[in-house]
């Protein structure tokens, strides 16, 4: 398993997408499939930066994990902050129109939509978030 | 991210380069609040944005309801990614791309 652990803050993304981008095409993962997981990353960790330790700040960690045949890639987000299960907020209405369209509620949509499984778990004081695409 | 502007009368075309993540949205949103006032005809060219997140999104979203007081806003060269982006959340159908 690799693993990543920085301070949760907006600045910290790219090292994080950094890691994840290398360890990716280091297996081959198709460059359309890195990019839909980029945005995932994003999503996730932009969340845990505004949100999970807000106003204080702390740490989370990513960790990857891949598998053979067929080619799949494990992610998960720890972070020690406020219990929060994204997997409850209801997806956006993707038919509404402008004036009805809210701002927000998009991220953790866009993580689903690119993602073949996701579960959460609060556990020993911390939020956990699996995921797993297959490429 | 860079924005490049151009302004022809009460249209405003502003070029995106680069990726419109939580990092450099904040500066795009920054970039309309001061530059839209009698703005009546909108234009991003998206040709060289590679990558859009939901930050992204949502300051499109805010120009978008902005526009629809004061003109029209549209999307032009779109790319693929981009797109892809556009379409899953349903923007695709929600603003003007030509």
């Amino acid at each position: 398993m690799e693993k990543i652990t920085v301070e949760a803050v907006v600045e910290n993304l790219q090292t994080v997408i950094d890691f994840a981008t290398e360890k990716l095409e280091a297996r081959d993962c198709p460059m359309k499939t890195s990019m839909q997981l980029e945005l995932v990353i994003e999503e996730i960790f932009v969340n845990i930066a505004n949100y999970a330790y807000h106003p204080e700040t702390g740490v989370a960690t990513f960790c990857m994990e891949f598998e053979e045949n067929p080619s799949a890639v494990s992610m998960t987000f720890i972070d020690g902050g406020k219990p929060y299960n994204p997997l409850e907020k209801d997806d956006p209405d993707t038919t509404l129109d402008v004036d009805e369209r809210e701002i927000g509620g998009l991220g953790i949509f866009l993580v689903k939509k690119n993602v073949d499984e996701i579960s959460y778990e609060y556990a020993d004081g911390k939020n956990i978030l699996r995921m797993k695409r297959f490429f | 991210m860079e924005i490049k502007k151009e302004q022809n009368g009460n249209a405003l075309t502003l070029k995106i380069v680069g990726r419109l993540d939580a990092g450099s949205a904040p500066e795009l949103s920054k970039e309309l609040t001061t530059s839209l006032n009698n703005v009546t005809d909108l234009t991003f060219d998206l040709a060289e944005l590679k990558y859009i997140a939901s930050a992204g999104l949502r300051v499109l979203l805010v120009a978008q309801k902005r526009m629809n007081k004061q003109g029209s806003m549209k999307l032009i060269n779109v790319s693929e990614a981009v797109m892809e982006v556009l379409e899953m959340t349903g923007f695709a159908s929600l603003m003007t791309i030509a």
